[in-house]
């Protein structure tokens, strides 16, 4: 091991968060910007998304996953952006020293500021704990993505999917194109997980029944999946008595969700938001650890890559003001999340400019407002016909209404 | 496949594969007979891992007699054959005051069979051992141990394997006809003829034992579930933490054990049923288990759970009657020439090593032998990294660059570790033959990232798609390319019209 390699920016992660941070890092005037992958291949799972309607915030168009992964690739490369691919961030230490392994060896790297933008995990089997034997055909959504439309592998001919998360709806229709049978798909909430643009294209063109309310409660087969057990599930989650159904299948496909993969982020013992499992961050992006940043899914799941984007570019450039300057603006103005709403990102803001917040409703809800409010005044009312637990909502407050702001502190919730 | 072999072993779980171990010392011709695609599939790739002292069986039994014996030299066969080992310790817990003395009953018990150390330790002691742990006392076992049970398996039959031993896998035996010096065991690909047979069939025991005549024994296949923690929460507790066992029950109760891997495990159940190989899991007892070890564990959240699994008792005695049978080690007079190995379940993976001793003198008293030069002494399945110094990582990254790839990011394992486990002694090729040789796909993202790239690897290696199966058998991945989907479809289509 030599001495430690010494960066401005240090960007984990070279999916579509980390390849925005590091072109912004690098354009803002960050010197020296080292982007860490561990994959073959930046992207993350963009390159295996082969469907389109991407880009179509940033872009104005839409783009399949491949595409847009290539315009922030070339955008990386063009600014000098050093990309080290097949590369495992193994630790980070608060003082932004990161150990990496490759085959180049065990390397150390010292960063004026590190952005985590590892992405998530698919939640599993084990972590949702469903019943039964443990046989070949079960698998995650977006591992059965990469088999078929990276490595062309059918994972089977007659399929259930489990969640109605977006992955899984794109699957239906993918697997359906490619010639399996989906026999449906089920969601144990009431209302669908994906966005209800991806309900109408991927389930209803089709014909693919959507159970809501509904779940596996077993898997059945020794070798391969022979069919699983569906049941109605209570308002508690808890099974119907008397519902339970055969389906025949030979492929269980999940799409339960998905988990920031934050185990670097809790090694550092970083303050962490139990409501989106990522860090707790301020306007910049900053989390509680001094230069240390965090975007895109790790911070929260996001349900179009394009947002995450976004909320990637203003995290690359606060990084490298902050590699470059060590100031950022003073975020003492908390930000609480009221009756009706789950989170309310950023955590704290400085009031000295305009915030794009996001925030997600814990139930559908149409005709409300998202109010804004301190010290009794309230500050920003939005209108919202209609809200659903898998859409993110953004909502702009210009700098101006952060005037009145009452004892550093602003609610954010739902009202009539 | 059909050869001529001084000894078959039937069954290829830790039993059968330390014996095959210890005749590789000797020029024999050996076979190993395993139904399944790899060894360690049943019992002895499900269990607790523990390296029992002997407190919990009876002074004058079979069992007893081969615990004490294997748990002596357990450590040095761990290191000799490079399988993760850990004196850790046990507590038996007592939850209230009211099963103290229960833990005075056992004490006395495992003196009586030369477990040393034992002390009674009070609830502030047990505090300062196990500050997470809620007990009024407990008996502090030091010697207690714990091992990787199936890299331990898949070791003794890969070292096996190299010094001479013939594993033949997918090998259901179906019958067996003859008798001493002329068995032949009838299987699916073809005879196997044998001087001497080893019943080491674990869950079928009592099946191989009828084909050659001998119907005194019934398996009660009894099904134990466990769950696994994130390897993240494994410093919840430093040693394992045993409940009083439940009298007359099945097993020794849901405890929570460390693995050397750093997880922590739940479990097992008990749950008879009429299927060896029925090795579901329930809802009924994942809320059972979170309830149980709660009880000692409060800290435990369902949160922390990465994925459930069972594991199979061949017992000895229904439920009917409850408790534990001794083990069978021994050649019976309705049938010579084949040593029965019946009612292997707790503690046989520390009895293994001594019944694998027993077994082999069994056989030089039968059969003349001479030493085998090609014996391996000692054995490493696939080279591990993960626990070593960077420094040794950088002298392994320029000897292979494939030591630097991370490939299974959660278990930290490397491109070169499951390239050897690809290339592994066995020719196991299943999906599953990786995952325990390498532990690539055990972490908390059960496979979502590095599975798919396993399986590009394995492909790369040789095996077409639509032959990669799981577990062997009919657990196929894959039914062929899409193309291939595409075209089925086509063909149907075409049909219907």
């Amino acid at each position: 091991m030599v001495d430690p390699k010494l960066v401005d920016v240090a960007v984990i992660g070279g999916g579509p968060a980390g390849l925005a941070a590091a072109a912004e890092a690098k354009g803002a005037g960050a010197d020296r910007v080292v982007m860490i992958e561990r994959d073959e291949r930046v992207g993350g799972i963009l390159p295996q998304q082969i469907h389109d309607g991407f880009g179509t915030k940033v872009f104005k168009e839409a783009l399949t996953g491949p595409e847009y992964s290539a315009i922030y690739e070339a955008r990386v490369n063009e600014r000098g952006v050093e990309t080290w691919l097949k590369t495992t961030v193994t630790g980070l230490s608060r003082d932004r020293v990161l150990t990496v392994r490759s085959d180049r060896g065990v390397q150390t790297i010292k960063a004026g500021a590190v952005i985590l933008a590892m992405g998530c995990r698919e939640r599993t089997r084990g972590a949702i704990g469903t019943a039964g034997t443990r046989p070949a055909g079960v698998y995650t959504a977006g591992a059965v993505q990469y088999y078929m439309n990276v490595s062309n592998l059918a994972v089977g001919r007659k399929v259930v999917i489990l969640g109605s998360g977006d992955i899984g709806l794109i699957m239906a229709r993918r697997m359906t194109l490619e010639g399996a049978e989906v026999v449906c798909v089920a969601e144990i909430l009431p209302q669908p997980s994906g966005i209800a643009g991806n309900i109408v294209r991927c389930l209803e063109d089709f014909n693919i029944p959507l159970y809501l309310s509904t779940t596996v409660v077993e898997i059945h087969g020794k070798e391969r999946v022979t069919g699983v057990t569906l049941a109605e599930v209570g308002p508690r989650m808890g099974e119907k008595k008397g519902t339970r159904r055969f389906i025949e299948c030979d492929t269980l496909l999940l799409s339960v969700g998905l988990i920031p993969e934050t185990e670097l982020a809790n090694d550092l013992g970083l303050l962490m938001s139990p409501a989106t499992n990522g860090a707790i961050v301020d306007e910049s992006f900053h989390t509680s650890a001094p230069g240390i940043f965090s975007c895109g899914n790790v911070l929260q799941v996001h349900d179009v890559v394009d947002y995450a984007t976004l909320e990637a570019e203003k995290t690359g450039i606060a990084a490298a003001k902050w590699a470059m300057t060590g100031k950022l603006p003073d975020s003492k103005i908390n930000i609480t999340a009221g009756a009706g709403l789950r989170y309310v990102l950023p955590a704290t803001i400085s009031g000295e400019d305009a915030i794009d917040f996001t925030t997600r409703p814990w139930e559908e809800e149409h005709d409300k407002s998202i109010v804004f409010k301190s010290g009794g005044e309230v500050l920003r009312r939005l209108k919202m016909p209609h809200m659903e637990p898998a859409g993110m909502i953004r909502v702009r407050v210009g700098k101006g209404r952060f005037r009145h702001v009452a004892n550093n502190e602003i609610t954010v919730e739902v009202e009539d | 496949m059909s050869g001529k072999f001084d000894v078959a072993i039937v069954g290829g779980g830790v039993v059968g594969c330390a014996i095959a171990r210890e005749l590789s010392r000797y020029q024999l011709k050996v076979a190993v007979l395993e139904r399944a695609a790899d060894v360690a599939r049943g019992t002895s790739g499900k269990n607790s891992g523990v390296v029992h002292t002997g407190i919990n069986v009876p002074a004058d039994s079979v069992k007893g007699k081969y615990n004490v014996a294997g748990a002596q030299f357990f450590e040095q066969y761990c290191a000799d054959l490079d399988v993760p080992f850990d004196r850790c310790g046990k507590v038996i817990v007592a939850l209230g005051e009211s099963e103290l003395p229960d833990l005075e009953a056992l004490k006395a018990k495992g003196e009586a069979i030369g477990v040393q150390q034992l002390e009674i330790i009070d609830r502030d002691t047990l505090k300062k051992m196990e500050p997470n742990i809620e007990g009024a006392g407990a008996l502090n076992v030091p010697t207690a141990a714990i091992a990787c049970p199936y890299t331990l398996n898949i070791a003794l039959a890969e070292s096996a394997a190299a010094g001479g031993v013939e594993f033949m896998l997918n090998t259901p035996v179906l019958d067996i006809s003859g008798e001493q010096d002329s068995f032949e065991i009838k299987t699916p690909n073809g005879t196997v003829s044998a001087s001497l047979i080893v019943n080491s069939a674990g869950l079928f025991a009592d099946k191989v034992a009828r084909m050659v005549g001998v119907t005194r024994w019934r398996i009660w296949p009894c099904r134990g579930e466990y769950l696994i923690l994130d390897r993240s929460k494994g410093d919840m507790i430093n040693s394992m933490v045993y409940p009083v066992p439940p009298k007359g029950g099945a097993g020794l109760g849901i405890h929570i054990t460390p693995t050397t891997d750093g997880n922590i495990i739940l479990g097992p159940s008990a749950d008879y049923t009429n299927d060896g190989d029925d090795v579901r899991t329930t809802a009924k007892v994942r809320r059972q288990l979170l309830a149980e070890a709660t009880e000692f564990l409060p800290v435990i959240s369902p949160r922390d759970v990465i994925t459930a699994y069972s594991g199979m008792r061949p017992k000895l005695v229904p439920s009917s009657v409850g408790g534990f049978g001794d083990f069978v080690v021994a050649e019976v007079p309705e049938a010579p020439g084949v040593m029965q190995l019946v009612g292997i379940e707790s503690p046989g993976l520390t009895a293994a090593p001594a019944i694998a001793e027993e077994v082999s003198k069994w056989v030089r008293e039968r059969l003349p032998v001479k030493k085998n030069p090609d014996f391996k002494k000692t054995w490493s399945s696939v080279r591990r990294t993960r626990e070593e110094e960077l420094g040794v990582i950088d002298e392994l990254v320029a000897e292979d660059p494939g030591y630097g790839e991370i490939m299974c990011r959660c278990e930290m394992i490397t491109r070169r570790e499951i390239i050897d486990s690809i290339n592994n002694e066995l020719n196991a090729t299943s999906v599953n033959a990786i995952k325990y040789r390498s532990r690539a796909t055990m972490g908390r993202c059960q496979g979502g990232f590095c599975g798919p790239r396993i399986v590009d690897l394995l492909i790369k290696h040789g095996g077409a798609p639509e032959s990669l199966t799981l577990n062997g058998g009919g657990s196929w991945m894959f039914m062929g390319s899409t193309e291939d989907l595409r075209a089925e479809r086509k063909a149907e289509r075409a049909r219907a019209k």
